[in-house]
This record gives C-alpha cells, sequence and structure tokens, in this order.
C-alpha cells in the first residue's frame, strides 16, 4: 500500500467524523477524518487543542532547576525530560560526567523505558484489541490451554487461576458503580479475539500492574524517590559506597544494587514470557490489519540513544539516523545544532512568524500564540464543529527534517536500527516476522509487515526487552567501575555560575519512550535566556506544513476502513500504537466520570 | 492477605495534581504545607503524586488509610472545599481516552480495587478550582484560601484515628525540588500574556489582550 505525503493527495468530499474529548479538562487532542462510501478514511486531521508554554515559563529561571520544571511537563515521561534538560544545561557549559553517572542514568532511562512500554501495552492499548466483557464467557480450562500454547514456560497458566480471576470480574462488574467496563465498544465487530484469549489478557493486564511497580523501584535506589526521581546537573543526585564504613547509609551500596539486578531479572521474565507473546498472538489474530503504517514505510527519525561509549554517538545500541522517500537502504547522519536539518514550521499551527515559508531551527525558535480560525470552519470560535485544514488548525507546530515530516518513536528506532546493521535488533525483528508468517499461513514482507499498526506495537514491546537485557549490562559494567575504584558520581568543577561564560547554548537530545527528544537552551548572564523543547508528540501529531506535507498521525490514518463510523475503534487504535503524550493537567476528579471523547459524524 | 494485620495502618497523605496548571496544583501544594509544618508518626508517609496516574496505584495498594488532595469538578462555586468519604469517592476506567496521560484518579481507585488491595478508609479533600488553563500560573486566591481549611479537615481526620502530629522543629527535606516550592516557584513566573493565559478560546474564556483575529 503506497503511502500518502501530501495533502493535495487527499479526499476530503466524504463523511467527516469528529473524534474530541469533550470537556476542557480532558482537551488536548483531537481527530477530525473523513471517510468514502465504504468507509475508509481518505482524509484525516490531527490538532493539538492545547497550548503548552514550556519556553517561557523557564526563561528567567536558573538553568540548573530546569529539570525540575520540565519533569512535571508530563506525569508519565517525567525523567526523560529532566534527563534531556540537564544534558541540554551540561552541553551548554562543557560539562563531562563520571563513567559511573552515564551509567546510572541509561539505567534510569531504560527502566523508565521498560515500565513506560508495559504500562502503554497493557493499561491504554490492549483495550483496542482485547475485549474484556467477552472474557466473562471463557472457558478457564481453554484459556489455560491457550497460555501454555502461546508461552510454555510461564508458570501462571493452571485452570484455577483463570476461572479465580475470572469469578473477581464477574464480582466486579456486577458490583462496580460505573463498572471497569462501561466504557468500551463493546459491540463492535472490530474485536476478534477468542473470550479465551480475552480471558489471558485480563489477566496479564494485573500482572503488568504488579511488575510495573517493583520495576520502577529502580528510581526511588538511584533517584532517591519515585514519582518524581532527582536529577543534577554534572552527573547524579545519589552517593556510592560499597564497602567502606557508613555504606549502610549510601543509597548505592550492594545491597541496593542486588535489589536493582533482581529488578532487571523479573522485568527480563515478563517481557520474555509475557509481553511479546501476547504481542505475537494479537499480531496473529488480527493478521489482515496491517493498516496504520502511513509515514512509518518513508521518513523516519531517531536521535540515537543508549551510547556505549561515552561522547561516541557510534557506539549507541539504537543508532542515530534518518529515512527518507522509503529508501531503507540508505540511513543519513543526523545532527541536531544544523539549522539547515530541523527547522520548525507554523503556517497550519497557531502560532505566529515573520515569513511563514520559514523553518526555525530551535536555537532560533519563536512562540508566539496566534489562535486563528479559515473560512471553512463550521461553527464558532468557542464551538468548533469542524475545523478548516487549509488554515492554521493546531498548537503542535510542525517540525521538519530537511524539510520532511518524521515519524519518531520505537518504530522509528527500530527501522534505523534495522537498516543500520544492528544485530541485535535484526534478530529479534526477522524472529518476529517469521513467528507472525508461520502462525498465520501468510507470507508478508518486512516492510508491509513492520511500517503498520501493529508494527509500531511490535517494536514498543521488542524494544522493551532489549532495554531489560542491556540493563544487565549496564549493572555489570556499573559494579565493575566501582569495585576498580571509582565511587564518582558528580562533576561539580562548574557549578558555580562564576565559572561560566557570558552566553553559550547547548542542546540535550534523547530518545524518550515516545521518541526523538530535543531540549534546546540558551544561557546569558547565569539565567536561562531562552528554551525550546520539540518532543516526539511534536513530530508525530504534527500539523501540515506550508507545502502541504502531512505527519505520521493523519498519515498513518489514511487507507483505514472502519467497521462502524460512529465507534472510531480504529482510530483509537493507530493514535494509541503511537502513545500519544498530551499535557498532563487531566486529574481533576468528578461525580460523573469522565467523557473521554465524544464522537459526532457529520 | 490484610495489610495491617492488627498492627499500626498505613496511612497516606497523598496530592495530587500538576502544580504548573493554576489551580491544579492546589493537591501538592497541600502536602508540601504539612511536610513544611508538621511531624507525622512512621506509619503516616506523605506523598507529592504529581500527575503520575496509573503510577500511584501502588501506593493506593498499599495504604489501609488514604487522604487525597486533590482539585475536584463538582460543579460547585470556584473555592469551594469538599470532602468526600469511602465509596462516595469516584471510582471508573475508561477505554475510550486518548493516552495514558488521561489516566485519571478514578481510574488508579478502579484499578486498586480490582487488584483487590483498596484502603479501607477513604477521604477525598477536593477544592473547585477557578483555573486551570494558566501553564506557569499559581493558585487562584479563592483557591489559596482553601489550603489552611483543607489541612485543618486532614488534621481532624488524623486525630480521630489517633495519629498526633506534631509541629515541625527542623526544617525537613523537602518533598519535591526547592525552586518548585510556592514562594519561589511564584517568584518568576511570567505574565499573562507571556503565558497565553487568555489561551484557546474553545476552553478559556475570552479576556483582554485576547487577539481578535
Amino acid at each position: 500500500m503506497s503511502s500518502i505525503l501530501n495533502a493535495s493527495q487527499l479526499d476530503a468530499s466524504g463523511r467527516r467524523i469528529v473524534v474530541d474529548p469533550v470537556t476542557r479538562i480532558e482537551g488536548h487532542m483531537r481527530c477530525e477524518v473523513n471517510v468514502d462510501e465504504q468507509n475508509v478514511i481518505r482524509n484525516a486531521v490531527s490538532t493539538g487543542t492545547m497550548w503548552r508554554g514550556l519556553e517561557v515559563i523557564l526563561k528567567g529561571r536558573d538553568p540548573r532547576d530546569a529539570w525540575a520544571f520540565v519533569e512535571r511537563i508530563c506525569g508519565v515521561c517525567t525523567g526523560t525530560h529532566a534527563l534531556t534538560s540537564v544534558r541540554a544545561v551540561e552541553d551548554a557549559l562543557g560539562i563531562d560526567i563520571p563513567y559511573n553517572a552515564h551509567l546510572i542514568r541509561d539505567l534510569m532511562d531504560k527502566t523508565l523505558q521498560v515500565q513506560d512500554h508495559i504500562v502503554h501495552f497493557y493499561h491504554l492499548h490492549a483495550l483496542d484489541w482485547v475485549n474484556p466483557v467477552n472474557a466473562l464467557k471463557a472457558d478457564p480450562r481453554k484459556a489455560s490451554e491457550l497460555q501454555k500454547l502461546v508461552s510454555p514456560s510461564n508458570p501462571k497458566s493452571s485452570p484455577g487461576y483463570f476461572s479465580d480471576l475470572q469469578n473477581r470480574l464477574k464480582k466486579f462488574v456486577s458490583g462496580g458503580q460505573l463498572g471497569i467496563f462501561a466504557n468500551g465498544y463493546w459491540e463492535n465487530p472490530a474485536y476478534k479475539l477468542s473470550p479465551e484469549a480475552d480471558l489471558m489478557a485480563v489477566a496479564h493486564y494485573l500482572e503488568a500492574l504488579d511488575i510495573q511497580k517493583d520495576i520502577v523501584k529502580i528510581h526511588t535506589i538511584f533517584g532517591g524517590k519515585n514519582p518524581h526521581p532527582n536529577y543534577l546537573v554534572g552527573g547524579v543526585a545519589c552517593a556510592i559506597n560499597l564497602n567502606d564504613t557508613g555504606s549502610a547509609g549510601a543509597p548505592v551500596n550492594m545491597t541496593s544494587l542486588n535489589f536493582v539486578l533482581q529488578r532487571i531479572k523479573e522485568a527480563q521474565v515478563f517481557v520474555d514470557q509475557v509481553y511479546i507473546p501476547d504481542v505475537l498472538a494479537i499480531a496473529g489474530a488480527y493478521k489482515d490489519w496491517l493498516h496504520g503504517g502511513g509515514l512509518a514505510s518513508q521518513n523516519l527519525l531517531s536521535f540515537g540513544t543508549y551510547t556505549q561509549v561515552p561522547g561516541d554517538k557510534s557506539t549507541d545500541l539504537l543508532p542515530a539516523g534518518a529515512i527518507v522517500n522509503g529508501n531503507w537502504d540508505e540511513v543519513l547522519p543526523v545532527d541536531v545544532r544544523d539549522p539547515e536539518q530541523i527547522q520548525e514550521f507554523v503556517s497550519h499551527s497557531w502560532y505566529r512568524y515573520a515569513d511563514e515559508t520559514q523553518g526555525l531551527h530551535p536555537w532560533d525558535g519563536v512562540t508566539e500564540p496566534h489562535f486563528e480560525l479559515g473560512a471553512n470552519t463550521l461553527g464558532s470560535r468557542t464551538n468548533i464543529e469542524q475545523i478548516d485544514e487549509g488554515h492554521k488548525y493546531s498548537w503542535i507546530k510542525a517540525p521538519r527534517w530537511r524539510g520532511h515530516a518524521m515519524e519518531v518513536g520505537p518504530l522509528a528506532r527500530y527501522i534505523v536500527a534495522y537498516c543500520s546493521g544492528r544485530e541485535y535488533v535484526q534478530e529479534q525483528v526477522d524472529r518476529s516476522l517469521s513467528a507472525f508468517n508461520q502462525n498465520t499461513g501468510l507470507n508478508v514482507g518486512l516492510k508491509p509487515f513492520l511500517a503498520s499498526t501493529l508494527g509500531r506495537t511490535l517494536a514498543r514491546a521488542l524494544e522493551c526487552q532489549y532495554c531489560a537485557d542491556t540493563m544487565e549490562d549496564d549493572w555489570h559494567a556499573l559494579v565493575n567501575n566501582i569495585r576498580n575504584g571509582d565511587s564518582s558520581t558528580a562533576n561539580v568543577d562548574k557549578w558555580d555560575p562564576s565559572t561560566w561564560p557570558k552566553e553559550s547554548r547547548g542542546v540535550g537530545i534523547n530518545e524518550a519512550p515516545r521518541g526523538a527528544l530535543g531540549h534546546w537552551i540558551k544561557i546569558k548572564d547565569g539565567k536561562i535566556d531562552s528554551y525550546q523543547a520539540v518532543v516526539p508528540t511534536t513530530w508525530n501529531a504534527s500539523p501540515r506544513d506550508h507545502k502541504g506535507n502531512i505527519g505520521p498521525y493523519e498519515s498513518a490514518l489514511l487507507n483505514t476502513p472502519m467497521e462502524r463510523p460512529d465507534e472510531p475503534v480504529e482510530i483509537l487504535r493507530t493514535l494509541h500504537s503511537f502513545d500519544p503524550c498530551l499535557a498532563c493537567s487531566t486529574h481533576v476528579m468528578s461525580p460523573e466520570g469522565q467523557e473521554i471523547i465524544q464522537v459526532k459524524i457529520r | 492477605m490484610s495489610k495491617d494485620d492488627g498492627m499500626t495502618p498505613k496511612v497516606l497523605l497523598l496530592g495530587i495534581g500538576n502544580l504548573l496548571w493554576a489551580d491544579e496544583g492546589f493537591g501538592v501544594r497541600c502536602v508540601e504545607l504539612l511536610n513544611q509544618r508538621y511531624r507525622f508518626p512512621a506509619n503516616v508517609r506523605l506523598m507529592d503524586g504529581g500527575t503520575q496516574g496509573i503510577y500511584l496505584v501502588q501506593h493506593v495498594q498499599e495504604a489501609d488509610c488514604l487522604v487525597v488532595f486533590d482539585a475536584i469538578d463538582y460543579g460547585l462555586e470556584p473555592g469551594t472545599l469538599k470532602q468526600v468519604y469511602d465509596d462516595e469517592v469516584p471510582k471508573f476506567m475508561g477505554a475510550k481516552k486518548m493516552s495514558l496521560h488521561q489516566t485519571g484518579f478514578q481510574e488508579v481507585l478502579a484499578m486498586a480495587e480490582l487488584t483487590g488491595s483498596y484502603p479501607r478508609e477513604l477521604l477525598l479533600i477536593g477544592v473547585q478550582p477557578e483555573e486551570l488553563d494558566d501553564f506557569g500560573g499559581s493558585l487562584r486566591p479563592c483557591v489559596r484560601d482553601q489550603l489552611e481549611p483543607a489541612l485543618e479537615h486532614a488534621l481532624t481526620y488524623l486525630a480521630q484515628r489517633g495519629i498526633e502530629v506534631h509541629p515541625a522543629t527542623a526544617a525537613e527535606t523537602s518533598l519535591g525540588p526547592q525552586p518548585l516550592q510556592l514562594d519561589l516557584y511564584e517568584s518568576r513566573r511570567p505574565s499573562a500574556n507571556e503565558a497565553c493565559r487568555h489561551g484557546d478560546p474553545r476552553f478559556i474564556r475570552l479576556v483582554s489582550g485576547e487577539d481578535s483575529g
């Protein structure tokens, strides 16, 4: 299936479907699509509905404090923004961090990656494929047989385990307030799993809840606490003391390091025995659903991560690189400092530039809000019934790499790594593809398999496995380094602002759970002069640009058939596969229940 | 498995919300103040839960008695304080949410219940916010005025359960990073125009300075 890259190829003549979180406390993202007479999506419009002015709240603050603020941008991503922020400041001031700090940061970052991927799959995305109401009809003995088939090494597979769970579920559903499952499209034929597979998945939903809380305890060891672990410009905020007097009081001693190793091993077991088999089982059951690729077959970007030799990006486990125009045979080098490479455009965003045919590199970024609706908007300024995508239509800017809209995230990292010849990744992907073809009797090629909604979901699971595996390597490297006499965790030579240049600028990059993340900072007279963050969801949820290039969300929704346009399971499936990151202010309690989305057909 | 086994019950005082979004910061500010002013017995834990959503579930599961401070939407006058007890506290799940980041605390409670580990006693101390969509802003006066009454309610509730608190005599380790504490946070916040506090008219009422485009 060829991907559509430009707005000129779209057909907006069919029925319009609007999916919008309705209340203002939930209102962060809206999606409109047009479907043709066969209910196939032919036009898609992604709108970020919330201003998020990180840039302005950091201006004038102490650069050494920025991590604490950015850690609150997002409740789920916390540490990744903090890490990227301290990297930006260290880059600006020329601070090298100790090797222990490098390893501990990677361990903390991978902990987040593992936890976040597991929680994303089981507690957000699985319900796009799994029907928990259907699980009530399951035969626990058959569920047990199925579990043994898909994951022979998983010990939690007895009929009693599944019947206990089913009973608990029945009790819960009948006794609950609105009930756990009141809020879904459970009658929709888009759900294809057997009741037994649904019951198995519900069991793993609960197991995943347990494992995520254990793995994140690693943050408490190295970051002092969780939620909101501590970060430090120049290193990490934890003292190491393995054997000397007083080691019992140090946060990092042999006892706590052994605790960390145990958590890593538990995560490995869960990913190998539960997560990966579940994703492959779902892919097999939805074998006809290779929709949702969009830009994934065409344009992909990774900043690279998990550098093995500090300072040498060529040793990244998941390498940096860009793929454009669908040419998987060539991975292009990426330089986040180059003003020609990364630019943000605003011709379709609610901001104003002097010349909107030009993009701005984040160091020269301008964030001047300008809310204005196009003439073809239906409704009013305060109640938009249909957005005019020919004009400005989103609070998200349009970042481009050498003019191309790019998909970022686990799938982008995996395709870039695969095409860069990373053997571990190639082996994982090839093994998964052959399992898929064997289970389904199909003969799907690499590109259509990976460049899909299911491919995106699979890449996240494989990356979770890679991180859990290599955390053990990092752990050994850390213990060896400490045993060799190095207990340094922070470089404070340039802590004092009097040692700083009058003006400096830097960039911090990372591959966050959701994709390429960059923070660009300018420091002047010891204070933050400007701060621009380009976050993964900015790339993926990007609106169009002045040349009509469409972004990953919009592209991925195209050509997808919908079972029932008023029940947008398919739209949610594909958007969820990107793991959207939206502003986190959604925790206000209300008695009626959250009406999470509203769907309107025009 | 009983959590307390007849032993001292575990109490969690949990503030939730995003302190970057004006009145959303109410819950976090409540526990920040409690931590600054009082010393609690070892079975009482204070937590700045931020907007961690699902990632708070283990802390809810571990608590025998949970006191949650948060902004609430009960359709009340802005600045109204409300206490909600035990089963009256809403809990439910949503499958239709767009993002993991929409996991509300209701969902966390529902998950804890599904796993069979739910606090025996639960108190929600909530305030109806005036303004949420002010990124980088702080508590509005009517909400700030409810900080003291909210603390009073919590201390009374604890006292009824035989939990004594003592005034802090020395500075305690802060719950969150110092630059985020209320006074430092507010000292450098941007102006309404810089922060786009007039914002998106679909969600935010129009104020002067709104662009006429």
